[in-house]
C-alpha cells in the first residue's frame, strides 16, 4: 500500500521547468498558492488556469500523473464541498430537510474544489520535476537566513535526505519482517483493534532494533568519511541562478499582479 | 507428506507496464525425506519459488499441491500449512523480538492455539535440536553472538514441528566453523527427525555435501533438477547463468582432460580423495 | 615505521549500568603488535568475534586504544588535531552496503567526502569522475543506489573512499553479505586499486579462497595475532587454522589430506592450477607402472 503514494515522485524527463533552479520552483509553487487564495471571481481563476495550463505544458510530464495525487484528497475535497454547498447562507435554489442548496453555496463550494484541486497539481508539478536531493538543497539554501536565529538548517536537510535513501529500504524491511512472522503463524490481518495493536509487537519491535542498527551504522560510515557537520563543506553541486531562473520569476510577478488586478 | 508444483507463473506488477515474470512455469514434486538444494543466481526467482511453497506468495496461475491437497482451494487451512511447511528467511535473527530467547521461540507454537504446556515442550524441543545450551533460554535474544542468534531463529520455526523445513542461505554471514555447525544441525534433522529439508545456498561445496537433489533456477525458470552429481556435470552451462561447479569438480575435470581415468561424478573432497589414492595404489584411511 | 603500526594495543569494550559504574569489560584486542607497509595488500582472517573488526576501527580512528597506540603515517590516533587527515589517509568500506551509502543518487554519494573535505567543486567532479571510473561504476552514475546489486553498491562505496584520495583501505567484510559473483567483482575491484593505484589494502574477511592472492595474511584469534605469513605459509598449516575456527579452500584441503596419506605434494596449495601441476605428474607415473 505504501508503494502505491505517487504524490511527489520525480518523473525523469528533460524540460525547461526540470531544468529551473529548486529555490526558483520553490518559490514559484509559493506564488501560485498564495495566488489561489487571492484570487476572487472567474476571471482570476481564469488567469491562474492559464498559468498552471502553460506550466503543465512546459514540464512535459503526462497529465495522469498529474491528477494522481488527488485520489489522496477526494475525500476532503468532498467534504468541504458538500459543506460549503449546503451550509452557505444566501439564496435558496431548493431545500432538503434541514439542508438547503443556495446560489452562494453552489459558487463558493465551486472555487473551494478548484482552489485544492489546483493546490495538489501546482504542488505536483514541483515535485515531479525536481529530485527530493534538489529539493532538499532548495530548502536548504532558501532557508539559510533562519541559520542566523538559531534553526541547524544544514542538519535538517541532511536528515531529510536521508530519510529519503531509507525510506524504500525500511520499507521492503517491513515486508520481510512481516513474511517471516507470517510464516511463524502470525495473523496481522483478523481480530479486534486491541488484538491487530498487539500483532503489531513482534513486527515493530524487530524494525525498530533494524532501523537503530542502520542509524548507528550511517553515523560510523558518515563519520569514516570526514563528516563534520555543514561548517567548511564544499558542495558538489552548488545551486546557481541561470537566466531561465529569473525569467521565471518575472514570469511570477506578472502572473501575481494579473490575478490581483483582474 | 510432498509437496507439488505445477507450471507455477508469478508475474510481478501485473496488469501494468512492468509486469515481469518472477516464475515461469515452475513444476516440481518434493517427496518426503529429501534434501533438495535450491541454486540460482540473485534475483533467479529461487527467494519467490519457497515464498510460494507455504502460501505467503500466490500463484498468478498453476497449482500447488501439499500432501495431495489443493494449497488455493477455497477454506484451505493457509495457517496450518505455514506450520507444516516452516521457512526460515534469510538473516533470520531480525525477526527476534521477545524479551528472552524462550518466549521467542514459543511465539510459533503460540499461534498454533495449543495449550501453556504443549508451547514450552515443544520451544525446549526446538532449541535442544539446534543445540543451544539451557542457560542462553532466559537470555535476550540479543545479546546472543550471531550464530546463537541464528540458532535461536531456527528454532522459533521448529518449534511449529513442521514436516519440511525451507531455509534461505542460512549460513550468510557466519564464520566458516559457525557455517559448519549449522548445517551439521540442519543435516541432523534430515537424517535423525526424517524431515524434508530445502536449502537455498550460494556455496556449491555445501550443497554437493548435504543434498541428494538440486533444483537449478535461472531468470525465472526451472534449469535442472537432478541429483547433484548429475548437475555438476553440466559446469559449463551452470557457469553461463552465473553459477559454479564446487572446486573439486574443477580439479577432477582438469585431470580428466590429461587422460587420468576418474570417475566424472566426484564432487567432495573425501570422494576426490578416495578416488586419487586408490589411483596411486594406497588404500587410504578411510577408502 | 609503515603505513599502519599498533604497538601493545589494548581495547576493552565496557558496559556499563545505569549508575555508570562498570559492570562488564571485554577485551576485544589483547596487546597486538602489527606493522603494515605501504602498498601491500594484506588479509586478515579470524572467527566472528576474534577482534578482526575491532582493529579496522582502530586505524581508522572511529575506536580509540583503550592502551597502547596507533600510527597512521606516522600520526597518533589518539592526536584529535590529526582525526580528519587519518580518516582522509586510511578509508573504511563497511559491511553492510545499504547502511554507508549517503547519497540518493550514485555519483553524489561518490562526491560526499571531498565535500566534507571542502574541496572546490570542480575538483569534487574531477575525483568522483576518476572514483567512478576506477571502480567500474561510470555507467551507473545517475542511478539510485537503491536500483543497484549488493557488489555494485560495495563499489560505490569504495569509489567513495577513493574520492578522498587514500592511501591506504580498511575493508570490514565487506563481502560477507554478497552473492559469490557480488564477491568477486569487490575482490578484483580491490586488487585492481592496490596494483594500479598502489593504494595499501587491508581486507578482513572470513572467506578463504578472497585471501589467497594477498601479499601477507594475518590471523587473528581472541584479540592476538596468532599467525602472520604469505598465504602459502598460512594455509600449509591447515590444522592450525582448523583449530582458529576457520577453514581453508576444497583445493588446499584436498592436497592436504592426500599428503598426509603419503602423496608428494608440496606445501600450501593454493589453486586449482598449481594441485594439477603437482599432482599430474604423480598421477602419470603411477598409471604408467600400473
Amino acid at each position: 500500500m505504501i508503494r502505491e503514494i505517487t504524490l511527489g515522485q520525480y518523473y525523469p524527463v528533460d524540460s525547461v521547468l526540470h531544468r529551473l533552479d529548486p529555490r526558483t520552483k520553490l518559490f514559484g509553487t509559493m506564488v501560485f498558492i498564495v495566488s489561489l487564495f487571492l484570487a476572487d471571481g472567474l476571471a482570476a481563476y481564469g488567469v491562474a488556469t492559464l498559468f498552471l495550463v502553460l506550466v503543465i505544458r512546459l514540464s512535459r510530464v503526462p497529465f495522469s500523473f498529474m491528477v494522481r495525487g488527488l485520489k489522496a484528497i477526494l475525500f476532503l475535497l468532498l467534504i468541504s464541498v458538500s459543506f460549503n454547498l449546503f451550509l452557505t447562507p444566501g439564496t435558496e435554489i431548493f431545500r432538503l430537510g434541514f439542508l438547503k442548496l443556495t446560489w452562494e453555496g453552489l459558487r463558493l463550494a465551486g472555487f473551494m474544489a478548484l482552489r485544492l484541486i489546483y493546490l495538489v497539481i501546482g504542488s505536483s508539478v514541483m515535485t515531479l520535476t525536481t529530485t527530493p536531493n534538489e529539493l532538499t538543497d532548495g530548502l536548504e539554501k532558501s532557508m539559510g537566513f533562519m541559520n542566523r536565529v538559531g534553526v541547524p538548517v544544514h542538519e535538517i536537510s541532511m536528515m531529510m535526505s536521508i530519510a529519503l535513501r531509507f525510506i524504500p529500504i525500511l520499507v521492503e524491511e517491513t515486508d520481510k519482517i512481516m513474511k517471516a512472522q507470517m510464516a511463524r503463524g502470525a495473523d496481522f490481518e483478523s481480530g479486534n483493534l486491541i488484538q491487530k495493536a498487539k500483532s503489531m509487537v513482534p513486527l515493530l519491535v524487530p524494525l525498530f532494533i533494524s532501523a537503530f542498527r542502520r542509524a548507528t551504522d550511517l553515523a560510523m560510515a558518515m563519520e569514516a568519511r570526514c563528516y563534520h557537520g555543514g561548517a567548511g563543506r564544499t558542495k558538489m553541486k552548488p545551486l546557481r541562478y541561470a537566466r531561465r531562473d529569473y525569467i521565471g520569476y518575472l514570469v511570477y510577478l506578472v502572473y501575481l499582479a494579473a490575478v490581483i488586478v483582474i | 507428506m510432498s509437496i507439488r508444483a505445477e507450471h507455477i507463473n508469478y508475474l510481478y506488477g501485473e496488469g501494468t507496464a512492468f509486469e515481469q515474470y518472477a516464475l515461469k512455469d515452475v513444476s516440481f514434486e518434493i517427496g518426503d525425506g529429501q534434501f533438495v538444494g535450491l541454486i540460482g543466481h540473485t534475483g533467479s526467482g529461487k527467494s519467490t519459488l519457497i515464498q510460494h511453497l507455504n502460501g505467503l506468495l500466490r500463484a498468478s496461475s498453476g497449482k500447488i499441491y501439499y500432501n495431495g491437497e489443493d494449497i488455493y482451494q477455497d477454506g484451505y487451512d493457509m495457517k496450518g500449512l505455514r506450520s507444516r511447511v516452516g521457512l526460515v528467511f534469510q538473516y533470520p535473527e531480525h525477526q527476534l523480538f521477545e524479551v528472552d530467547v524462550f518466549s521467542d521461540v514459543c511465539f510459533g507454537p503460540g499461534n498454533q492455539g495449543l495449550c501453556r504446556e504443549e508451547i514450552e515442550e515443544r520451544a525446549r524441543e526446538a532449541l535442544c535440536l539446534v543445540g543451544l545450551e539451557e542457560r542462553f533460554w532466559t537470555q535476550s535474544p540479543f545479546e546472543l553472538s550471531g550464530g546463537q542468534k541464528r540458532r535461536v531463529a531456527i528454532a522459533g520455526v521448529l518449534a511449529m514441528r513442521p514436516e519440511v523445513l525451507i531455509l534461505d542461505e542460512p549460513t550468510a554471514g557466519l564464520d566458516p566453523r559457525g557455517r559448519d555447525e549449522i548445517l551439521d544441525e540442519i543435516s541432523a534433522l534430515h537424517k535423525e527427525k526424517q524431515m524434508t529439508i530445502v536449502l537455498v545456498s550460494h556455496s556449491m561445496e555445501d550443497i554437493a555435501r548435504y543434498a541428494d537433489r538440486i533444483l537449478v533456477m535461472s531468470h525465472g525458470e526451472k534449469l535442472f533438477d537432478a541429483p547433484p552429481k548429475e548437475v555438476f556435470r553440466h559446469y559449463r552451462e551452470l557457469e553461463r547463468i552465473g553459477l559454479a561447479a564446487p572446486q573439486i569438480t574443477y580439479v577432477v575435470q582438469k585431470l580428466r582432460e590429461e587422460g587420468i581415468p576418474l570417475q566424472e561424478d566426484i564432487t567432495t573432497v573425501e570422494e576426490a580423495k578416495a578416488a586419487i589414492l586408490k589411483l596411486l595404489g594406497k588404500a587410504g584411511s578411510e577408502a | 615505521m609503515g603505513i599502519i603500526k599498533a604497538s601493545r594495543l589494548i581495547y576493552d569494550y565496557i558496559r556499563r549500568d545505569e549508575d555508570d559504574h562498570v559492570e562488564e569489560v571485554n577485551r576485544a584486542i589483547d596487546g597486538l603488535e602489527l606493522d603494515i607497509k605501504a602498498g601491500d595488500f594484506v588479509a586478515i582472517l579470524g572467527h566472528n568475534g576474534s577482534g578482526k573488526s575491532t582493529f579496522a576501527k582502530q586505524v581508522n580512528g572511529i575506536l580509540l586504544p583503550t592502551e597502547g597506540t596507533v600510527w597512521i603515517s606516522g600520526m597518533k590516533t589518539t592526536d584529535e588535531n590529526h582525526i580528519w587527515d587519518i580518516r582522509k589517509t586510511a578509508g573504511m568500506v563497511f559491511q553492510n552496503p545499504d547502511n554507508q551509502i549517503i547519497g540518493n543518487i550514485v555519483e553524489e554519494d561518490v562526491g560526499f567526502g571531498p565535500e566534507n573535505l571542502g574541496v572546490p567543486t570542480d575538483e569534487i567532479w574531477r575525483r568522483v569522475d576518476e572514483s567512478l571510473e576506477a571502480v567500474g561504476m561510470t555507467a551507473y552514475r545517475m542511478k539510485s543506489p537503491n536500483k543497484l546489486s549488493g557488489g555494485q553498491k560495495q563499489r560505490v562505496a569504495i569509489a567513495g573512499v577513493m574520492a578522498m584520495k587514500p592511501q591506504c583501505i580498511i575493508l570490514d567484510e565487506p563481502t560477507a553479505m554478497l552473492d559469490p559473483n557480488g564477491r568477486q567483482e569487490v575482490i578484483r575491484t580491490i586488487h585492481e586499486l592496490n596494483k594500479k593505484e598502489g593504494i595499501t589494502v587491508l581486507l578482513i574477511t572470513h572467506y578463504m579462497e578472497e585471501v589467497i592472492w594477498a601479499d601477507r595474511v594475518i590471523v587473528m584469534d581472541d584479540g592476538h595475532l596468532v599467525m602472520d605469513g604469505t598465504p602459502r605459509e598460512i594455509f600449509s598449516r591447515v590444522e592450525e587454522l582448523k583449530g582458529y575456527r576457520l577453514d581453508v579452500p576444497q583445493v588446499t584441503e584436498l592436497a592436504f589430506e592426500l599428503k598426509r596419506e603419503g602423496v608428494e605434494l608440496p606445501d600450501g596449495i593454493l589453486t586449482i592450477e598449481e594441485l594439477i601441476k603437482y599432482l599430474l605428474p604423480v598421477l602419470q607415473s603411477a598409471g604408467a607402472r600400473a
